[in-house]
């Protein structure tokens, strides 16, 4: 396949999550689609990479190909410390007021 | 690599001490004394160009003078806010040395995203302070304003670090190099690939989120208000230089052809961030928050290097990064001593406390770039940086008219301090303050005023 269909895969899945951080209220849901939004840069990543590996430069020098593969790793060992961190905020929050709901965040306005 | 390696040894050094100590002062004394051998090390590495751990790092990080000395500066800065505020974390709860351990680990990634050299290294540096600033903003488990706090800078971070990968992808597949080094990446050399183009745009709006400028700047004052205030010291001062230092090394190369365009974006966010943070400092009533705004207001400043990306701007950069996370951190730690956080808790302190009166005058005078204090060193290095540009003279016109509007709420609160009387006759304005504590303050508002009578014992460290 060619590569736009991936980029236009990759767009779609990215703009559902910044659409979803956007419009929704609950916290669980607002960080599913962050979430959305990080694996549709590493389906990218992974998508330009074997791009790459058939263009002139990947093809004299293969091994610069699957340093898109390792960030991949990279994001996804992010992602995983940045859930551990952003379940115990929400489970904090929810442990004081039992809400789990963005609209309650407006205190510090005034 | 002396700083990363020593850095993240001492946190996991700190979280033993956490598990197996119950002492309440101990970490203190050991992350201080860390602190110092860290700045030591990174001084010795500064110096003779050589660090004591040798590894193969692939060029994916360099170790030249310039991210040495703003690593040197961040370093002091920490310094200087252990022995201010040391004692100030020790009471936000009951986990004194995770506290101190997540700082040394927020300043391991402040020394891979002040020496990153491919986009790989400057995602995990800044994942690295952010992550555990998410933690130490909501550390204050039981006050509501501080879960919000955490709530919200927890989803704005990881949000526009979903921007800044999309960001790094676009320019990885619009590159036909395939590479993620930045000195490999040639913006504006011959045709620019659309998708780098969007990538570019997208790593732009992903650091004006961390380094919080305007339109990204939302989530600061509700952030820096409801963290605790020994924190929001910390997030305002050595972790924005540091997200600073990372945005001009990530477009230092510059943009060939391509300069005029990025410009105008640049100056839009300039002018902005400028003008409304000033404005909206105008009317806070609590100090906290005045701060908040008034580290937006400074950003502003700030962003003058970015615009400019010549040499005066890296050394006015790492010049207001002293000046300003110095002055900051004095004030916040007169502010965290007051039992009253609005302007007016501040009145009559000079009688009461003369020393804190007179050294936080020093400070804010700093803040707002008067004569003699390093504050106005820094901010003519930065003016002077975009003369040199030339072409946008109203901007810096509209720099000058926006540190005037700065004099008023920064002298609201001296003329608190010395011109009003206290409303409560007999109470004490402050908590309890140590002999060391108002040395300390001395020594801080001594090297401002050093910094900016003789402002090259700062610069001249570039150019080791």
């Amino acid at each position: 396949m060619e590569i736009r269909w991936y980029i236009g895969l990759a767009v779609a899945l990215f703009s559902i999550g910044v659409m979803g951080v956007l419009t929704r209220r609950n916290a669980i849901i607002v960080f599913m689609c962050i979430e959305l939004m990080l694996n549709a840069v590493n389906l990218l990543l992974v998508a330009f990479s074997k791009m790459h590996a058939l263009s002139p430069v990947g093809l004299t020098n293969p091994s610069v190909v699957s340093n898109a593969q390792i960030f991949v790793f990279f994001i996804m060992v992010v992602a995983a410390a940045e859930v551990a961190v952003g379940l115990a905020i929400i489970v904090m929050m929810y442990r004081n007021t039992h809400v789990v709901d963005i609209n309650f965040l407006n205190r510090l306005k005034n | 690599m002396n700083t990363i390696l020593l850095t993240a040894f001492l946190g996991i050094v700190l979280m033993m001490i956490g598990a197996f100590s119950k002492s309440k002062t101990l970490p203190r004394f050991v992350a201080i004394g860390g602190i110092i051998v860290i700045l030591i090390a990174n001084m010795v590495e500064l110096l003779s160009q050589e660090s004591f751990f040798t590894f193969n790092v692939k060029n994916m990080l360099t170790f030249n003078s310039f991210n040495l000395a703003f690593i040197g500066v961040a370093l002091l800065c920490t310094l200087i806010y252990f022995l201010l505020s040391g004692s100030a974390i020790e009471k936000v709860g009951s986990y004194v040395a995770e506290y101190f351990a997540l700082l040394f680990f927020v300043l391991c990634g402040v020394a891979i995203s002040a020496t990153f050299n491919t986009l790989l290294m400057l995602f995990i540096g800044i994942e690295i302070i952010s992550i555990p600033l998410y933690i130490l903003t909501g550390s204050d488990k039981r006050n509501l304003k501080s879960n919000e706090a955490a709530l919200k800078y927890f989803l704005m971070g990881a949000f526009s670090t979903g921007i800044m990968l999309m960001g790094i992808a676009f320019i990885y597949g619009g590159n036909d190099q395939a590479t993620f080094y930045i000195s490999q990446l040639g913006f504006g050399v011959g045709k620019m690939s659309p998708l780098i183009a969007i990538g570019l745009v997208f790593l732009l709006i992903s650091m004006s989120f961390k380094v919080s400028a305007v339109p990204f700047h939302f989530w600061t004052p509700d952030v820096y208000d409801g963290a605790p205030t020994v924190f929001t010291s910390f997030m305002a001062t050595i972790v924005k230089a540091a997200g600073f230092f990372a945005f001009l090394r990530l477009f230092d190369n510059g943009f060939g052809v391509l300069q005029p365009q990025w410009q105008k974006l640049i100056v839009l966010i300039t002018a902005a961030t400028l003008v409304l943070g000033n404005l909206t400092a105008v009317f806070q009533q609590s100090v906290k928050r005045m701060l908040a705004y008034s580290s937006i207001a400074q950003a502003g400043f700030m962003l003058f290097a970015l615009f400019a990306l010549n040499e005066k701007a890296k050394e006015g950069l790492i010049l207001y990064a002293a000046a300003y996370s110095l002055a900051t951190i004095g004030i916040f730690a007169i502010l965290i001593k007051m039992k009253d956080y609005t302007i007016d808790g501040f009145n009559g302190l000079a009688k009461k406390q003369p020393v804190l009166a007179v050294t936080g005058l020093v400070f804010l005078l700093s803040l707002t770039g008067v004569p003699l204090t390093a504050g106005f060193q820094s901010k003519f290095y930065m003016l002077m940086a975009a003369a040199e540009v030339a072409s946008y003279t109203w901007l810096i016109i509209l720099a000058v008219l926006c540190a005037a509007i700065s004099a008023y709420y920064y002298f609201k609160i001296i003329q608190a301090i010395f011109f009003k009387e206290s409303s409560s006759a007999e109470g004490d304005l402050t908590e309890n303050i140590t002999p060391a504590f108002k040395l300390m303050l001395i020594i801080t508002a001594v090297l401002i005023i050093l910094l900016g009578v003789m402002p090259g014992l700062l610069t001249d460290w570039l150019y080791y």
